[in-house]
């Protein structure tokens, strides 16, 4: 692949001053390729931690028992109400600092190193965004529906399951595509606690080569291209899971 | 399953003593007395807000009751340490706006109950489910999603629906109320195949020739008391109180 266009990229530098290094350096591609998947097992880990959050919170938030509810309204007031990047520097400098170190046979490491606690922080921020999105999806499943389902027989956890769930995901489905959307691009904060994802691998050539303002049109384009499958993947979902007639 | 040792078919199938039932300081029902056989279809009619729905939800535990006693088949609906599994196994009840499940076609949602709260087997019930479906004449649409189907035609997946748990007693709160006049009739029709097979029907209905076509007895309900109950032919064309006659004399 980078036999196929280092020539090319070469000659741009030589002629131009466009320095794409990446693109002719194996070093320098061998970092990009590294940036781009841990930016994506990054974001994959941090958009399906969230969304467990989002519809374990959500059933919690029915409970029956005020102590629970009140957990996850507590959770979502914090989570809401502070800057990610604040969240992220807490559970890394804060926690990270005193949760235990694993004997790695000579040297001790962090039992959670960086990419960890990148998932947790942002994980658990975008998690508190999904609880009330799921809980607006709960809401609007017609009292009448679960009432059918009570009167056959489902037990309260059957009901949420089978039926608020299935119809809840569908109606809070685009306000979901939105907070995936801005997790996926949150993600770029993990920078600041140095996971090796995009942003941070790309600095690293950038303080190397000097090509700041190429690096950044490169970060700008796989943020782009990123969000836009993300986005044609949730419209795809949204597609197969709309249910004939309904809603229309 | 519990079962209450001492019920036989003499007796009542379902019985509702005294029943009150309050919504804050507004008391619904005041003091309701039922008495249903085995077999029996028995209509309730009366004017809106009489509390009909009240009473009939009150039968399957839907809304609890505030004073009285409701059995079915000798249990007490309303005690605290009754299995409502058990109640809802002996008792269906279909509702004026069906309340199917929307994100499932029409075979699914008859399956889901047995599958998931029975823990039937797969092809039992499907089997099972698909000879309701014959009953109600839907079997070519089993799979459509609910909101491909007329009102009607939903109202007859929702009783499938409900006879696949094979209960022992229906109910019907208003379910054709909310249909084109065109669609009742067939609804109407599955209600009287299912009474004429001998199923325990309880009905709240505004449709006043169907409830003096099938019913054994018919209660008239006005401000959350029984004014009247008698054979059809005794309420529609001999009514006694006054309040009867009045309802009567407006809807027929």
């Amino acid at each position: 692949m980078l036999d196929l266009i280092a020539p090319f990229f070469e000659r741009l530098n030589e002629t131009t001053g466009l320095n794409f290094s990446p693109f002719y350096d194996s070093y320098d591609w061998g970092r990009l390729v590294e940036g781009m998947t841990v930016s994506v097992k990054l974001i994959a880990a941090i958009i399906a931690l969230s969304l467990v959050i989002g519809v374990v919170g959500a059933g919690a938030q029915t409970s029956r028992l005020k102590l629970v509810r009140g957990l996850v309204a507590a959770y979502i007031e914090v989570f809401r109400n502070t800057p990610p990047i604040v969240q992220l520097l807490f559970f890394y400098f804060g926690l990270g600092a005193i949760t235990p170190q694993v004997d790695m046979g000579g040297w001790y490491e962090p039992m959670i190193g960086s990419f960890g606690w990148a998932v947790i922080a942002i994980g658990i921020f975008g998690g508190s965004y999904n609880v009330e999105i799921f809980r607006s999806g709960v809401e609007a499943v017609p009292d009448s529906t679960k009432e059918a389902a009570e009167s056959l027989g489902f037990s309260g956890f059957q009901i949420f399951v089978y039926v608020t769930l299935p119809l809840a995901f569908r109606i809070c489905l685009p306000a979901l595509t939105n907070n995936i959307i801005s997790l996926a691009k949150t993600s770029s904060l993990a920078y600041v606690i140095a996971v090796p994802e995009i942003t941070y691998s790309l600095s690293g050539i950038w303080s190397d080569s000097v090509n700041v303002p190429e690096m950044m049109v490169l970060l700008f384009a796989y943020y782009i291209v990123l969000v836009a499958i993300i986005a044609r993947v949730m419209t795809m979902i949204e597609r197969r899971l709309a249910l004939p007639g309904y809603g229309q | 399953m519990p079962r209450n040792e001492n019920w036989t078919e003499a007796q009542p199938i379902v019985a509702l003593h005294d029943v009150h039932k309050s919504f804050g300081t507004f008391e619904v029902l005041k003091g309701i007395d039922i008495e249903v056989m085995k077999g029996e279809v028995v209509c309730i009619i009366g004017p809106s807000g009489s509390g009909k729905s009240t009473l009939i939800r009150t039968i399957n535990g839907l809304t609890p009751v505030s004073k009285g006693s409701v059995k079915v088949e000798g249990i007490e609906v309303h005690d605290a340490k009754l299995d409502k599994l058990a109640l809802r196994r002996k008792v269906g009840i279909v509702f004026q706006q069906y309340n199917l499940f929307p994100h499932r076609t029409v075979l699914e949602n008859v399956m889901m109950a047995p599958l998931l709260v029975l823990k039937e087997n797969r092809s039992e019930v499907e089997a099972r489910a698909r000879t309701l479906l014959e009953k109600v004449k839907l079997r070519d649409k089993e799979d459509a999603y609910p909101a491909e189907l007329s009102g009607g035609q939903q109202q007859r997946v929702a009783i499938a629906r409900s006879l696949c748990m094979r209960p022992d007693v229906m109910l019907f709160d208003e379910v054709t109320a909310a249909l084109d006049p065109e669609t009742v009739k067939e609804v109407l029709m599955t209600i009287k195949d299912l009474a004429t097979d001998g199923m325990t029907c309880m009905l709240v209905t505004h449709e006043m020739g169907f409830a003096r076509e099938i019913s054994d007895r018919v209660y008239f309900t006005d401000a959350g008391r029984i004014v009247e109950s008698g054979p059809p032919a005794q309420i529609f064309d001999a009514p006694q109180d006054p309040r009867t006659q009045e309802f009567l004399s407006k809807v027929l």
